[in-house]
């Protein structure tokens, strides 16, 4: 039995933002199969009551003294957008017409 | 006249610092290398000439010095360079210049160091042969019909071919190592948090280092010493003292290694590496013995299971990190005809500008962290991390480093690995544990398979990177370095 179906692919990627072809939908479905048996020997362990590592370095919140410092100006933050408007970035329509 | 390329940093320094050669030579020489060879390594995605030029003509006007001042310098382009485009190999940042310096660029600059260019990869770092980069592959200078390794190809490459002394790569799974195993030179992945992440784009934050490659072990400790060291900039960067590799790896080069106990992990046998792979690694098993070292067998009874946890954790980060590729910021945007909602344009974007690597990982990651799959995927590779981490605190305990081949096999043909994405994740087996743990690890050459480079890797406890440059200078010392063939 395949380990995840062609379905459950195409909505991983709508979650995903991806547009993807149906052409890449078929590839990659396959390939996932692969890949999910491989990574699921992960549940072989015994990991019970085992703490999760998120992190190498064992470190929690980290402070710095709560002053101003120099940062990029609005003309450096925007230089990369692909559009831009009145020192904002631009973006398509967030809502339908109709609403 | 002497070929400057051909020098390694250290000489190239020392010429530049009595004044025997000026830094603009030294850039000019592989500026010149690189437009004679690089069409065919492809090393490079960007040459900086201009800039590189200028930065040499500040040290020359003593304006700058420093162990490294004038020694040039290739950044793998995952590493924002203000002006300088930065793609991390990928069409959704194709021209993009960054408005910043990275931490680790700021620093190279502060010493000196002129930048020749931004060197290929594998798009966003994901993959061990350069063949996912959306620009085309580099070429392996040992064999141009075979991989460099990656994802840093570009920067191991540029390196073996002579096209640069040093240059920046980012380990998030063998990146650094794995492509200087393949090439023949050497490559040291820090410990986690020893160098700033600040200005790479972030492919997997729990894992990304960046960290040196060079042509000799005592080269690459004195690039570690630049780039090394606390940045406020980024939160999980280590506020501790920096080792001192540079003095390890030339303690390393008497070759003595009295009393350093070398550790071998049982379940790394028989873990169907090459036969090239294991003779010249046992090879230099017996060299380090003569030169005093132990083996000792331990074992990492998890080890076996950092590649699954590796291809969950590293996924999942990769896919809530490369959300910022919206089309909105940076970057391409597709698809904009006035008509189409956000979600459509991005979902479009995201599309064209990714390629098929990076892709599969996204949605693999989104998976693993969905609701239902999370504690079975993610937070059980979590918690497996745990267990190897434990594994090497405990090896640490009875052994000085850990020993292995960086990779189960030398540099492959062009494609024969892109076909079934698993096997070419089986390039990163050894090199992930270390990883997952936060550890420091190198790998040196250490001798040829049916002609092909073999990498030795050398796995050190956290923070004690000067341990790893010892073993690794004097390894160097009894196997010698390795020149490729002529191009």
């Amino acid at each position: 039995m395949a380990a995840i179906s062609r379905e459950e692919v195409a909505h991983l990627a709508r979650l995903s933002r991806l547009a993807v072809t149906e052409e890449e939908l078929d590839r990659f479905a396959g390939q996932f199969d692969v890949i999910l048996q491989s990574v699921a020997r992960v549940g072989e362990v015994a990991a019970d009551g085992i703490p999760p590592t998120s992190h190498s370095v064992p470190l929690t919140n980290v402070y710095r003294e709560d002053v101003p410092t120099p940062s990029l100006t609005q003309e450096a933050a925007l230089s990369g957008a692909p559009d831009a408007y009145e020192g904002r970035f631009r973006v398509p329509r967030i809502l339908d017409e109709e609403e | 006249m002497t070929d400057l390329t051909r020098l390694n940093a250290a000489s190239l320094a020392d010429l530049i610092a009595t004044k025997q050669v000026s830094a603009v030579e030294v850039a000019t020489a592989h500026l010149d290398r690189i437009a004679a060879v690089d069409d065919r390594v492809h090393a490079f995605l960007h040459v900086s000439r201009a800039e590189a030029l200028a930065a040499a003509e500040r040290v020359d006007r003593g304006e700058v010095t420093g162990p490294l001042a004038g020694v040039p310098i290739a950044v793998k382009d995952v590493v924002a360079t203000e002006g300088i485009p930065t793609t991390a190999a990928s069409k959704i940042l194709e021209g993009w210049k960054p408005p910043y310096d990275a931490t680790i660029v700021a620093r190279l600059k502060a010493a000196g160091m002129p930048i020749l260019g931004k060197t290929n990869m594998d798009e966003f770092a994901m993959g061990s042969s350069t063949e996912y980069s959306a620009y085309g592959p580099t070429k392996n200078p040992w064999d141009l019909g075979r991989i460099p390794g990656g994802s840093g190809g570009g920067s191991s490459a540029a390196i073996a071919a002579y096209e640069a002394p040093l240059a920046i790569g980012t380990d998030t799974g063998g990146s650094i190592r794995q492509p200087g195993a393949v090439t023949g030179t050497v490559g040291a992945k820090p410990t986690y948090g020893g160098t700033s992440r600040y200005g790479l784009i972030a492919f997997s934050s729990s894992l990304d280092t960046p960290g040196p490659c060079a042509r000799t072990v005592e080269d690459a400790a004195l690039l570690h010493a630049v780039i090394a060291g606390h940045d406020p900039r980024d939160s999980t960067s280590i506020n501790q003292s920096v080792p001192d590799v540079v003095a390890a790896a030339r303690l390393g080069k008497n070759g003595d290694l009295t009393g350093v106990k070398l550790g071998i992990v049982k379940e790394f046998a028989g873990d169907g590496s090459e036969p090239g792979v294991t003779a010249a690694f046992r090879e230099s098993l017996d060299a380090l013995v003569k030169l005093g070292a132990e083996i000792v067998e331990v074992s990492c009874p998890h080890f076996e299971y950092a590649l699954p946890a590796y291809y969950l954790i590293a996924p999942s980060e990769a896919s809530s990190n490369l959300a910022r590729f919206d089309g909105v910021r940076y970057g391409l945007r597709t698809g904009d005809d006035g008509n189409r909602s956000l979600e459509e344009v991005m979902s479009l974007t995201r599309d064209e500008g990714f390629g098929p690597e990076v892709k599969r990982r996204i949605i693999l990651g989104t998976y693993a962290l969905s609701s239902g799959y999370y504690d079975a995927y993610y937070g059980q590779a979590q918690k497996v991390r745990t267990l190897i981490t434990r594994d090497f605190q405990s090896a640490f305990e009875q052994v000085d480093v850990l020993v292995s081949p960086t990779t189960p096999f030398t540099a492959f043909p062009f494609g024969s690995r892109t076909s079934d994405p698993y096997q070419m994740y089986l390039a990163d087996l050894f090199t992930i544990p270390t990883n997952l743990y936060g550890g420091p690890a190198i790998s040196v050459p250490c001798g040829l398979s049916e002609g092909l480079p073999v990498g030795f890797q050398i796995m050190a406890p956290t923070m004690a990177d000067d341990r790893m440059y010892r073993v690794a200078a004097a390894l160097e010392s009894a196997v010698g370095t390795l020149t490729p063939p002529a191009l």
